[in-house]
């Protein structure tokens, strides 16, 4: 490898389109497509008794209007559940429009067509329906009192309930561990709703093309290969009739990996049967009430430790609020209960959750995916051991760590993915020792004291998480080279702002030995890779990536034997460097990638000059040999492959350092320092760009964001002015360090970056804020206005 | 989210405009800046029948101070009357209170004059106009009339400007010599409506001991509540007077409510907070601006 | 607009990034849509309709407005500039060229309301302190990015257009 890019800054090349205005998202396209818009139930929980759409028909531009009704065949069916799981019992799934229950506000109705969205809104606003309005049922620890149900068929509103067991080396389960530890704790956190929120909403345009009977879809989805399958088998089209394309994607964030929407199936379906161009652009009132949201988990926590904080017995117990339906299954449970463990050692662990159904927005996977729940309940509870045994933070968790040569460790139990939760690497002391030199962990005490003098209160705290990022089961990468030297890549799944491009055209620039300029990356288009999975879960850059460079190396060995022929050489002599096959040390012998990828191809008819060479009458041929030997194809092109037996783990470590306003409650995060380990960096710059990208929504979530449901179900806060994502002002500066410990698992050495930044943020600011201010936080995000109440809770309790 | 439809009128005089809401009625509304009014109806919050865009009558983009106030146009921006040099002198409190409201680009848009018809009881405008008694002049098809500020808040969101009638321009007091102001403020997020805010004024005597205290409080009432604090300050210097009494004292006349952003006992606290601050900051204002004038006497 | 609606429409005139450009619009269509659909200027992006997130910010007669509060028909007659008119003759201007090499973008979904809002920023204060810069971007949300490239950027884009101009 002689083009080295790998691991370099290598500036952005989306950048060029973006900053100009010429990307191209959903809402771009289709310029002249009719616009879809939606009646959508204003009530969490009620019957349709009637729709009644006469005063809407005479609304000038009015194209159609659909109601459960009109759907033929599976279209009319309930939506797929994605992951099934033994444990999902009683898995429930919403309908494109609602059938005759309506179970969250914001539940798609009825659907309009229109000469455009202003017309469709105002069609909507004639439509009147008439409901019976049943109970509803809010929070999850009302829903699991299972007064009112959800589903009627549903008993308790229990969708899902799963136990996982970790005895102790010695055999004990945790609740003997615990039993028999010196010390127990049991408490009580709670995280509140969030949701991904990126700032390009969903959105479906479809064309039909009715002479040649085939459909083209776009959607801002994480994933087009499966919105593919789901919209072929929906509308009973032949696969090769359908092609999704996921154009720029303005953010995911796990939102957009859902999928078919209602309106992803819909829309296609109106189009063809309008035959007409048909656009649907969500709106964000929409995306607040008919999306997804995540995060909302109660945990009840035992723990059991020794003298020195080691955690000997751990049994925690989740309820799960995963809204009205389950399309996504219940991965983010799954997710929280595995990830919870961490770096750690956890004598024997026992963990068991309820997913409970609830009249509001379904909760499918947000960056981070149940972690930031899981590591908030691991590392609050570290933090008890330590101030309970009067220890230094940072020494129970040293105490708890896996050592670096503990590797690979066996949590001993089924991931995600369904395999098991075996840690591929990490060094998590040195990770620490890291953080704590960064932040100034040991001389903060000092800077306390001199704050305190000063009158103000100012706080530490630090969180460690270990993620399973590059899961399966697949991706590939096609790598073509074409006559004119052009290297063209693609890989079957999305971006929404990775900066895949860049990185994918690194990593084949440096395994082709080719200039990065020559190399294009197409990412979700079925038109040009048809077998994927998606983006999510911290998996491009791994599955991906090794995708591509091991189709990369294919087309190298293929381009060194043609060139090998062509040089008169033995293929193991040559090299390539920029773009130039050549022996090594003489670099006079040599043929351009072009040439060999004109000689890679035996044509009888010629279409420029160059790829006269490979015509029949050029005499370049062994006459002994066919032209396309046995086991070889034309054309320099190669696809492979990567599907790992089970996920990389990276990991990290933040601190940071809080203040509180003594009088206002105010608080201000001072420093915020991150050490992180994701393997080998493809792009340095990128990666903190993501880190950055993951705290900025990591503080949302600690400080400003939540989702606020009242009695009946209504989203009091779904627009922007009082769902607090945080701007600029609010988001203090990261200080980032890197630690590479490259995974055995990839040939690139490379682990998942994309979700990590937001992982431990509430559990390390709530450390923070309690160093600060003495006072026990168990539940985020937390408001100055929360933080007064607590003050005041407290001062009380001390009085009495 | 997308505004219903409405019949469009662009008068190309103030007569024009009036006459325009005179027809239009209860169904009319005034077109400025559509920085609170156009967000209402892509959320098809409000159908207004007509919409009167004002936007084009430059003649009420007027600011004009002298030594007794300020008045500002109608079609005055925020950010206009932020920068305005002779306003800042004339009533500082103006600019403090500019800089709190949204964001630069926001106050590129919005207008003074409409903040104060849309009488947001978390907006700032408002309580600056009632904290210095000023009054909005509204015109109607012949005729005009100043409503005080006291009568112009009638509630969340509710003024005194009925159907028919626009808001011309509105005044706002120069202060007393020996007067000094602060607006002092607690959001969620920078830029946002106040959780809880305090617009102050002080004037002090010769010898700088307080002779008259007022704040304006926002987001603890249907209205900005107005308390005048001068008796419990005492005609005393600042530095003696007993904050936490005044702080109580305006406590006491409050009336929050809790909402998803804080409860209504954090609002009330906060209030006392910020009286304090409000209150000290205008004193110091105060102190220094007779200072200056007592340095200015003597050159 | 592929299909006419029985509204009114009123005819205007812009000029966008220094062409005039004609459209018949309906008194209620915002200028976000005007630009993005009636003159297919897509660069200008829409994230919430409510004036929150700044995607839409547009210069109006040189000044940062939000275009998703304004009606086309308001400002029929004046100049537009979005974020197709920030280069000049093809060359990126020094806030383009900033954001891309400070890593200032991810999705690039906010982008254009961001170097819109900074050009005119910068050309009013062209020296400006760390907390005139925080102050300038505080009303655009980005969700990629953490703000930490994009404040980076707007420093760097002063650097590069002193170095320019000097
Ligand atoms: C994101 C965001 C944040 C904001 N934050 C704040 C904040 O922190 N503090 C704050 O105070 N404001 C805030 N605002 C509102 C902003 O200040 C508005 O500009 C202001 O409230 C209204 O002024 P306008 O000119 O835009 O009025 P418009 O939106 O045009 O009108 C508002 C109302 O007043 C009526 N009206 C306006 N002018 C007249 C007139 N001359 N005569 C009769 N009726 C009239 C209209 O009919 C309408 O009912 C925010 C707005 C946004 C979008
Ligand atoms: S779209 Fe205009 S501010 Fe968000
Ligand atoms: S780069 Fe995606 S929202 Fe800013």
């Amino acid at each position: 490898m002689t083009t080295k890019l790998f691991g370099e800054r290598v500036q952005r090349r989306e950048d060029a389109r973006l900053i100009t205005g010429q990307g191209r998202f959903l809402d771009d396209l289709g310029a002249n497509a009719l616009a879809a818009a939606f009646v959508r139930s204003p009530h969490a929980h009620a019957r349709i008794r009637d729709v009644d759409v006469s005063a809407a028909l005479d609304v000038e531009g009015l194209v159609a209007i659909y109601t459960w009704e009109d759907l033929p065949g599976l279209l009319a069916e309930p939506l797929p559940l994605l992951i099934p799981h033994p444990a999902l019992t009683h898995g429930r799934t919403g309908h494109a429009l609602a059938r005759d229950i309506v179970r969250h506000v914001g539940e798609p109705v009825v659907m309009v067509v229109a000469a455009d969205r202003y017309v469709a809104e105002d069609a909507c606003s004639l439509i009147e329906v008439d409901y019976e309005i049943l109970k509803p049922v809010v929070g999850v620890e009302e829903a699991a009192e299972a007064v009112n149900l959800v589903h009627a068929d549903v008993p308790g509103n229990v969708g899902a309930h799963l136990v996982q067991e970790v005895p102790s080396p010695d055999g004990l389960s945790a609740r003997e561990a615990i039993e028999a530890a010196p010390h127990t704790l049991a408490f009580r956190l709670d995280i509140e709703r969030s949701a991904s929120m990126p700032l390009e909403g969903k959105g479906v345009y479809a064309r039909w093309d009715a002479d040649d009977q085939s459909l083209r879809v776009y959607s801002s989805t994480q994933t087009s290969t499966s919105v593919r399958m789901a919209v072929a088998a929906k509308l009973g089209l032949p696969l090769p009739k359908v092609e999704v394309v996921a154009p720029d994607v303005g953010g995911g964030f796990g939102v957009k990996i859902v999928h078919p929407w209602p309106e992803e199936i819909l829309v296609p379906w109106a189009a063809r049967l309008l035959d007409r161009e048909v656009k649907w652009t969500e709106d964000r009132r929409e995306h607040f009430i008919s999306s997804a949201h995540e995060r909302a988990q109660v945990h009840h926590v035992r723990v059991g430790f020794d003298d020195d904080g080691r955690v000997l017995g751990l049994d925690v117990n989740i309820l799960h609020d995963h809204g009205a339906y389950t399309p996504y299954g219940i991965i983010v449970p799954i997710i929280t209960s595995t990830q919870l463990v961490g770096p750690y050692k956890i004598g024997a662990y026992r963990v068991e959750f309820s997913s409970i159904y609830t009249n509001t927005v379904q909760v499918t996977p947000y960056r981070g995916a149940g972690r930031p729940q899981g590591v908030f309940c691991m590392e609050r509870t570290m933090d008890r051991i330590a101030a309970h045994l009067g220890l230094d933070r940072t020494e129970v968790r040293t105490a708890n760590f896996i050592q670096p040569g503990e590797f690979p460790y066996d949590q001993g139990m089924t991931f995600q993915d369904g395999r098991p939760l075996i840690y591929d690497s990490g060094d998590y002391p040195e990770s620490l020792r890291m953080l704590k030199e960064l932040i100034g962990w040991d001389s903060f005490p000092a800077m306390k004291a001199e704050a305190a003098a000063e009158g103000r209160a100012i706080g530490i705290g630090v969180g460690c998480y270990v993620e399973g990022t590059g899961v399966g089961p697949y991706e590939g990468g096609h790598v073509q080279i074409t006559s004119d030297g052009r290297v063209h890549v693609s890989t079957g799944l999305t971006s929404q702002g990775q900066g895949h491009e860049t990185v994918f055209a690194q990593i084949a620039a440096t395994e082709l030995g080719v200039p990065i300029e020559k190399v294009s990356v197409v990412t979700g288009d079925t038109r040009r890779f048809g077998y994927a999975v998606g983006t999510f879960a911290s998996r491009a850059a791994v599955m991906s990536g090794n995708a591509i460079a091991l189709a990369c190396r294919k087309v190298r060995d293929k381009a060194l034997k043609v060139a090998a022929d062509a040089l008169e050489a033995d293929p193991r002599d040559l090299e390539i460097t920029d773009g130039v096959v050549h022996v090594a040390g003489t670099p006079s012998a040599s043929i351009p990638l072009a040439t060999v990828a004109v000689l890679s191809n035996p044509l009888r008819y010629a279409f420029d000059k160059e790829t006269q060479r490979a015509t029949q009458f050029a005499g370049a041929q062994d006459d002994d040999r066919p032209p396309v030997a046995d086991g070889e194809e034309p054309g320099m092109e190669g696809k492979d492959y990567y599907s790992p037996i089970r996920s990389t783990f990276a990991s990290g470590m933040h601190a940071a350092i809080v203040e509180t306003d003594p009088l206002t409650a105010e608080i201000k995060i001072l420093r915020y320092v991150v050490v992180h380990d994701c393997g080998k960096l493809i792009n340095p710059m990128i990666v903190e760009g993501q880190i950055h990208g993951g705290v900025g929504q990591g503080v949302g979530g600690a400080l400003y964001e939540k989702m606020v449901y009242d009695e009946h179900g209504q989203l009091l806060n779904a627009s922007f002015m009082d769902f607090l994502m945080p701007y600029a002002t609010e988001v203090p500066r990261i200080e980032t360090a890197h630690l590479e410990t490259p995974s055995p698992l990839n040939p690139l050495g490379v682990k998942g970056a994309g979700e990590a930044g937001v992982i431990p943020v509430s559990a390390v600011i709530a450390a923070a804020i309690e160093d600060a201010e003495g006072i026990t936080i168990d539940r985020m995000p937390i408001s100055p206005s929360d933080l007064y109440s607590l003050r005041a809770e407290t001062r009380l309790r001390k009085i009495q | 989210m997308k505004p219903p439809p409405f019949d469009y009128h662009r008068p190309a005089g103030l007569g024009e405009a009036l006459q325009a809401l005179a027809e239009a009625g209860s169904h009319g509304k005034v077109l400025a800046g559509g920085q609170s009014l156009i967000p209402l109806l892509n959320m098809r919050l409000a159908a207004p029948g007509h919409l009167v865009d004002i936007n084009g009558l430059t003649e009420l983009a007027t600011i004009s101070a002298d030594a007794s106030g300020v008045r500002v146009g109608a079609l005055a921006r925020h950010a206009a009357v932020e920068r305005d040099g002779s306003a800042r002198a004339v009533q500082p409190l103006l600019a403090q209170a500019l800089a709190l409201v949204a964001h630069p680009v926001i106050r590129n848009r919005g207008t003074v004059v409409g903040s104060l018809v849309h009488a947001d009881p978390s907006a700032e405008m408002p309580a600056v106009l009632a904290l210095l008694g000023g009054s909005v002049r509204l015109a109607r098809l012949g005729g005009e009339r100043d409503v005080h500020a006291r009568d112009f808040f009638v509630g969340p969101l509710e003024s005194a400007c009925l159907p028919g009638e626009m808001a011309v321009s509105a005044f706002f007091p120069a202060l007393p010599e020996r007067s000094g102001t602060a607006f002092c403020e607690v959001a969620r997020r920078h830029g946002d409506y106040a959780v809880a805010g305090v617009a102050a004024a002080v004037t002090l005597d010769e010898d700088f001991r307080i002779i008259a205290a007022r704040v304006a409080c926002v987001s603890v009432g249907p209205v900005p509540v107005v308390v005048d604090v001068t008796g419990v300050c005492g005609q005393r210097p600042p530095a003696s007077v007993d904050w936490d009494e005044v702080a109580r004292a305006v406590q006491d006349r409050i009336e929050p409510e809790g909402d998803i952003h804080a409860t209504a006992g954090y609002r009330r606290h906060l209030t006392g907070v910020l009286v304090t601050r409000a209150l000290r900051g205008a004193a110091q204002d105060a102190a220094r601006s007779g200072a200056n004038d007592a340095g200015e006497g003597r050159a | 607009m592929s299909e006419r609606t029985g509204e009114h429409r009123h005819a205007i005139t812009l000029t966008v990034n220094g062409v005039l450009r004609e459209a018949a619009v309906p008194a209620r269509r915002l200028l976000s849509d005007c630009l993005r659909h009636d003159l297919g200027l897509t660069g200008t992006h829409v994230g919430c309709e409510h004036g929150v997130c700044g995607a839409c910010t547009v210069l109006l007669d040189g000044e940062p407005v939000r275009s998703c509060l304004t009606f086309a028909v308001t400002v029929d007659g004046h100049e537009i500039t979005t974020v197709e008119g920030l280069a000049e003759r093809g060359e990126l201007s020094p806030v383009q060229r900033a954001f891309s090499e400070c890593h200032g973008l991810q999705c690039g979904f906010c982008t254009p309301g961001f170097l819109c809002t900074v050009t005119a920023f910068l050309r009013d204060n062209r020296t400006p302190t760390d907390e005139e810069v925080l102050e300038a971007v505080s009303g655009n949300l980005c969700r990629c990015t953490g703000y930490q490239n994009i404040i980076k950027a707007v420093h760097r884009a002063a650097e590069i257009q002193a170095e320019e101009s000097g």
